[in-house]
């Protein structure tokens, strides 16, 4: 039978700042000792107190925008009381009631269509500490805990139960990153735990059915692994319905080696977080005149800007969608065509898409928008060709040059005069009879090979395709 | 000046010493280390002592002192107004390389790794830190009976309590083991033992002294402040340490009155109580309020009266709602506050033995003592699902009801509302121990200033059954420096009345060393 | 306001994770029903057009620039720790049915 499923996201984000969300710790760096990266607030020493990170909150109201969701007029933060190692204070700070932002949504597209997913609320909390696990020579288990990660700012946005299948819920993850780093708000790698994904998934026999019980699904450590949980636990729940037997409401953990999930932990004896409002920090009023300024410095959002690419550009939708899909790319686009506005868009998207994303797949940084510009437009332009363009790109790679200079004094222009050209062509004939009797004897390799030589004498100037057109003029005169 | 008088002198006389070169604050940190030493096993005043830091601190004073003499009185005036002069902190103030117990068992051998804002700033001001104070367990008690560590005696009767939480730095100042010292104040715990030991105890405005590494009791409510034996060298302190800090999201930018470092003295204070206007509320002469302490008090009013003050009787009628509410909202706080002392990252710990749920539960529970246990119980239950809207948010709600009773006085034009401090006279040790609300109801008077967070002072205003009674003073936010001014007034209103002659015992004739 | 039952003692200490004994619960039952009892008043108090106040004296937010300050030395960071493995603070195995999120 046919099963629907419901699917809930919800996302703890790392955001890019200097410091932790209450306290002037910096961020911990891979390679950072234990413990190195802690003062008296993040590790919860007898007095100590939180003030809160401007940059987090900005980044916070500036998701929410993006998003389109609504801040409050003043907001407070909550304490989550809860005891465990890696929580030392014995609370986290998070927001309950005001959340930063509230009822937005994201649009996904999927290889079925586009849709909105609704985000119920986006809130700024505190990360809790990491704990390794350890046994003893005693044989006795320990949990070793390091404190660096206590106190660094997340973002946790939760949607609504919108989702319907796995791939869209892949696809919101994605898109949900994608917007984080277009507007600078996080790097949310998955991989380096940065970006932390949970799903609850349940599923019921048709679209008007109750909701059925929900697992919460964990432990998804790539997008790819997201869909494919979700798409297991669907399978599973179904399985389990078919059976006449019932889900379960529980915990449970995504096995990246077996492709199976398991149970983490039982339904949990239901937790009484006994919220209340954090009396260390007072409400925090946000005015209209601070909100219109983080507003003002959002860049456009990606589904905006692939669109706009589709129909004002005429960019094709997959090249869109490359371009958007890496914001350092998308600005180089950007930057590129802002220094010439009657560039070629689509071989400048081309080049972007193509050579740039290749060289910043290598560690590449971006080139010089404008001497980009130029290469491309000379390409574009017929002025030099493709080799050529891509030893000048190359170049540009290491500092910026007057690319337009350097193609007049390094004399690198193609040659597309028909009479320079047959001087090239008659000089490699000349140079190879063999390969001209290989032709006769209807071995049609040899235009190649010729082409190739006379490329070579060229210096790589020569436009291939027009020698290509003069050699066999002359072998088959 | 003879060196036994040394220990006797307020902070002010002992920085005009200083600058005159006739004292030295090695001779009066020595001398105080001397008098503790041979009196504090009967006083109990002192969790630890920083005795070779203190006479390094003192000495470096003294050489500022010299050097500035040399040259010149412009020179001497531009030195802090403590440097030199010593003071004690109550046992949850973060100072470097030093305990903090907070009077509990739990942070038994914690050495702090930082310094409170308030203790750095002490430090740069120049003041000699003697060492930490007891107190009851995080600040919950009003007897100094609930610390772990030990009996802190009042010095005006032996057999009685200093008042608390702040028991060790009142008695300190009330023996003259030091001029000054830190306490402070979630519902009472620096006036109410200031009140009990005759002398001066402030607790300033909600968000005017940086909380940032003292122990929390309750977030919403704690503040610091001076203790000491004049206004004029409460207002030094408060100058000393108050002040907006980066580190206290709660602490306020409203800048501190440099009227502290100049409040009137003699006749000029005396004259300045003309024409005040004071509220006296009604309900804050509670039933069982002893008869001594409620004449000591009219007495005072009356003081006040014939020296020109107007005084009128008001109605706080929310008061009768304020005990309940304090017992619902401290708790709540420090349930929360308290969650952190888990035996993981500090402190007497239990883990180790069973697993990790039975590390907590046997940290926790042998950890603290029967009053934070009972606290913690308090806070944890009105916080808890199904019980949140009636307690904790009902409190919550009365507390705006008590908060615009005091906004009415303010309104009609009154300058400051006076009022007993505590109910009663110290009592004896023992008799409050068994029945938490006939403890909880010595703070009646002090705890609703706490959840208005307005400042309040208690001054000694004479004595009953030869016990000191205080008076409270309670002001406007941020009108620190006009409660001191009356104080100050009333100080001098009184200077030569009968009782200001007698004096807390000797404890030196009582012997007992330092234990 | 009902009475609390030994039962909800024994819940709000275990929520508060303070490990007592059955004496120590019983004195805690009694003296936490006589305080419960002195706040009933409470409920008859028209609160029904006042706002809570979590705090009286009403202060604006600060906020912090994000920039780094030093953190504390590791040892200073570490130096209270009853129990430690190298640069680590250990405590014993954590059982996956207690975690929390
Ligand atoms: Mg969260
Ligand atoms: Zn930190």
């Amino acid at each position: 039978m046919t099963w629907h499923a419901v699917i809930g996201i919800e996302v703890h984000v790392q955001l890019r700042t200097a410091t932790k969300m209450f306290c002037s710790c910096a961020i911990p760096a891979e390679g950072d000792l234990p413990n190195s990266k802690t003062c008296p607030t993040c590790l919860g020493l007898p007095g100590a107190l939180p003030v809160p990170n401007k940059a987090a909150i900005e980044k916070v109201l500036a998701v929410g925008s993006a998003i389109g969701a609504a801040a409050p007029a003043t907001t407070i933060w909550d304490r989550k009381n809860y005891f465990y190692p890696d929580l030392p204070k014995g609370y986290q700070i998070s927001q309950l009631d005001f959340p930063l932002a509230a009822h937005g949504s994201i649009e996904v597209t999927t290889s079925t269509g586009t849709s909105q997913v609704r985000i119920r609320r986006a809130h700024l909390e505190e990360d809790t500490a990491r704990l390794r696990h350890e046994k003893g020579s005693d044989g006795r288990r320990s949990s070793l805990i390091d404190y660096n990660r206590s106190g660094v700012a997340l973002l946790e946005i939760v949607t609504e139960p919108d989702i319907r299948d796995a791939e869209t819920a892949r696809r919101y993850a994605e898109e949900l990153r994608l917007l984080l780093r277009t507007i600078g708000a996080a790097d949310a790698e998955m991989e380096n735990g940065q970006m932390r994904v949970e799903a609850n998934v349940s599923i019921r026999p048709s679209e008007d059915a109750p909701f059925g019980t929900r697992t919460e699904v964990k432990n998804m450590n790539s997008f790819r692994s997201v869909e494919k949980a979700i798409a297991y636990e669907i399978a599973r729940q179904a399985g389990i319905l078919e059976g006449g037997g019932s889900v379960i409401q529980e915990t449970r953990g995504w096995d990246e080696g077996s492709e199976t999930t398991y149970t983490m932990r039982a339904k949990e004896n239901s937790h009484d977080y006994r919220y209340f409002p954090e009396p260390d920090l007072p409400p925090l009023t946000i005015t209209a005149d601070w909100l219109s300024q983080i507003v003002a410095a959002i860049p456009e959002i990606p589904s905006v800007r692939r669109g706009r690419y589709v129909t004002q550009l005429g960019l094709s939708a997959y090249d869109a969608a490359v371009l958007v899909g890496e914001p350092h790319a998308a600005a180089l686009f950007e930057a590129a065509r802002s220094t010439d506005a009657t560039i070629d868009v689509k071989t400048l998207a081309n080049w972007v898409t193509g050579e740039y994303l290749r060289a910043a797949h290598d560690g590449a940084e971006a080139p010089d928008p404008a001497q980009f510009a130029a290469l491309v437009g000379a390409v574009s332009r017929k002025d030099i060709n493709g080799t050529t363009g891509k030893e000048l790109f190359a170049e540009l790679l290491n500092g910026p040059f007057d690319v337009r200079k350097a193609i007049a004094d390094r004399g690198l222009g193609q040659i597309s005069d028909q009479g320079a050209l047959r001087a090239l062509a008659a000089e490699v004939l000349a140079a190879h009879p063999q390969a001209r009797e290989d032709w006769k004897a209807g071995k049609h390799q040899a235009l190649g090979f010729l082409v190739g030589q006379a490329m070579k004498a060229s210096k790589g100037r020569g436009d291939a395709a027009q020698l290509g057109e003069v050699i066999r003029a002359l072998l088959d005169s | 000046m003879s060196g036994a008088s040394l220990r006797r002198l307020t902070a002010a006389q002992l920085r005009d010493a200083f600058r005159a070169g006739s004292a030295t604050s090695r001779a009066v940190t020595d001398e105080l280390f001397a008098a503790i030493e041979h009196e504090d096993g009967v006083l109990g005043a002192w969790l630890y002592l920083r005795r070779d830091e203190a006479l390094a601190e003192a000495d470096r004073a003294d050489a500022r002192y010299a050097t500035a003499r040399a040259a010149g009185a412009a020179a001497l005036n531009e030195l802090p107004p403590l440097l030199g002069v010593p003071v004690a902190l109550k046992d949850l103030v973060n100072l470097t390389g030093t305990p903090t117990t907070a009077g509990s068992r739990i942070l038994e051998g914690y050495i702090s790794p930082y310094d409170a804002t308030i203790a750095s700033r002490l430090k740069s001001a120049g003041a000699v830190i003697l060492g930490k104070t007891n107190m009851d367990e995080f600040a919950m008690g009003s007897s100094t009976e609930f610390s772990a560590y030990k009996k802190t005696v009042n010095p005006w009767g032996i057999d009685r309590v200093p008042g608390g939480s702040s028991g060790g730095s009142s008695a300190a100042v009330a023996a003259f083991h030091a001029p000054l010292s830190i306490g402070t104040d979630t519902g009472g715990s620096i006036r109410q033992p200031a009140s009990l030991t005759g002398i001066v105890g402030l607790k300033p405005t909600y968000g005017r002294v940086s909380r940032y590494g003292i122990v929390a009791f309750a977030s919403s409510l704690d503040q610091v402040g001076p203790f000491a034996r004049t206004a004029y060298d409460a207002a030094l302190l408060l100058h000393a340490i108050g002040g907006a800090d980066a580190h206290d999201a709660t602490s306020s930018r409203t800048p501190l009155d440099d009227a502290l470092l100049n409040l009137p003295n003699g006749d000029a204070a005396a004259t300045a109580i003309r024409g005040k206007r004071f509220a006296l509320p009604k309900e804050y002469f509670v039933a069982g309020m002893e008869p001594g302490v409620e004449g000591a008090v009219r007495d005072a009013v009356a003081t006040l009266e014939a020296a020109g003050g107007v005084v009128e009787e008001v109605s706080l009628p929310s008061t009768e709602h304020a005990l309940a509410t304090y017992y619902i909202v401290a708790p709540a706080e420090a349930s929360a506050n308290l969650a952190r002392f888990d035996g993981v990252r500090y402190g007497a710990s239990k883990h180790g033995g069973g697993d990790l749920l039975s590390g907590y539960l046997e940290t926790r529970g042998r950890g603290f003592g029967p009053e934070v246990r009972r606290r913690i119980m308090l806070g944890t239950y009105a916080l808890s699902a199904g019980y949140y809207d009636a307690y904790y948010v009902k409190a919550q709600k009365v507390r705006t009801l008590i908060a615009r009773d005091f906004d009415r006085i303010w309104s009609a034009g009154f300058d400051a509302i006076v009022a007993p401090t505590s109910p009663q006279v110290a009592w004896k040790f023992g008799v409050k121990m068994s029945d938490p609300v006939s403890m909880y109801l010595a703070d009646a008077c002090t705890l609703p200033v706490n959840m208005a967070g307005l400042p309040g002072v208690s001054i000694p205003c004479g004595l009953s059954e030869q016990l000191p009674v205080g008076l409270q003073l309670i002001g406007k936010p941020w009108s620190e420096a006009e409660l001191l001014r009356i104080s100050a007034g009333y100080e001098a209103l009184t200077a030569s009345a009968p009782w200001r002659e007698v004096m807390p015992h000797d404890l030196s004739k009582l012997g007992g060393g330092a234990s | 306001m009902s009475e609390l039952t030994r039962a909800e003692v024994e819940r709000v200490a275990a929520l508060a994770r303070l490990g007592l004994t059955s004496d120590e619960l019983g004195k805690l039952q009694g003296d936490l029903n006589l305080i419960l009892e002195q706040w009933a008043h409470l409920a008859d108090v028209d609160t029904s057009s006042v706002p809570p106040s979590a705090q009286t004296i009403l202060q604006e937010m600060p906020l912090r620039d994000d920039i780094a300050e030093a953190s504390l030395p590791a040892d200073a960071a570490l130096q209270n720790a009853p129990a430690r493995s190298g640069d680590f603070v250990r405590v014993q195995a954590i059982l996956s049915e207690e975690a929390d999120g």
